[in-house]
């Protein structure tokens, strides 16, 4: 198993006790989501959906790449990598 | 409206250094009449949130750019990791609302994240016409308000 380091942004802290970084295992960027939202319960339904997909709302980066242009949530995690929840800024005039 | 719900405020004040506020006009003005939008990164206190820095990112929402906005997630991640060597945070969001008031829409509403500063540009063909700030707390946003720094600290 790789040890991850998982980025989690402000929005999301209220559920890490305040930790702006979690350090979790895994091989997958799936193992690794699904190991933090067990340690940090209540974060699962923020990040994933029923369908074990990633929610519209954030974006999953691992180092620079978004999951969505590698393998999604099977992407494969190596030691040291470090893993953004990034979550969607968006909105409008109107 | 109850008068209560009326002078509600948020217990966040965020502090925007008049350097910033102009450059903040710039970059909004700059895209006007389409939407500009950016971060904010500083400090975020219990109830200051201390503005260091602003930066400018792309809206990746190309069919209606005159009244809607996708913050590029790459800027995001960028604009984190710099903060972040510097011992910073990304603390808000800063967008413009051309000809339209510096107040949050349904839309802005829909897409909130509790925790951030949203702070709105309006901006008008003579220029960025009012900059209000707004945190969301529950299923609402409050205002905020935005002090001045005159010196540098
Ligand atoms: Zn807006």
């Amino acid at each position: 198993m790789s040890q991850a380091t998982v980025r989690i942004p402000a929005p999301l802290r209220s559920f890490t006790g305040g930790a702006a970084e979690v350090a979790v295992e895994g091989d997958t960027v799936g193992e690794v989501l699904r190991s933090l939202s067990e340690i940090h319960s209540g974060l699962k339904q923020q990040i994933l959906t029923d369908k074990d997909g990633v929610r519209d709302f954030v974006n999953i980066f691992v180092d620079n790449k978004n999951i969505r242009s590698l393998a999604g949530l099977e992407s494969p995690v190596t030691e040291d990598a470090v893993i953004y929840i990034v979550p969607a800024v968006a909105g409008g005039g109107s | 409206m109850s008068p209560l719900r009326a002078v509600e405020t948020a217990s966040t004040q965020l502090w925007l250094p008049a350097v910033l506020q102009h450059e903040l006009s710039r970059f909004a003005q700059a895209s006007y009449p389409l939407e500009a939008c950016g971060l904010l990164v500083g400090r975020a206190g219990d109830t200051k949130i201390d503005t260091v820095r602003v930066v400018p990112a792309r809206n990746l929402n190309l069919e209606r750019p005159e009244d809607r906005y996708l913050l590029d997630p790459q800027d995001f991640l960028a604009t984190d990791r710099a903060a972040r060597a510097e011992g910073l945070e990304i603390v808000g969001i800063w967008h413009s609302h051309p000809d339209h008031p510096a107040r949050p829409s349904g839309t802005d509403l829909e897409s909130a994240w509790e925790g951030y500063s949203y702070l709105i540009i309006s901006t008008t063909a003579d220029g960025a016409a009012a900059l209000r700030s707004w945190r969301l707390v529950g299923d609402r946003f409050v205002e905020e308000a935005v002090e001045q720094e005159d010196t540098e600290p």
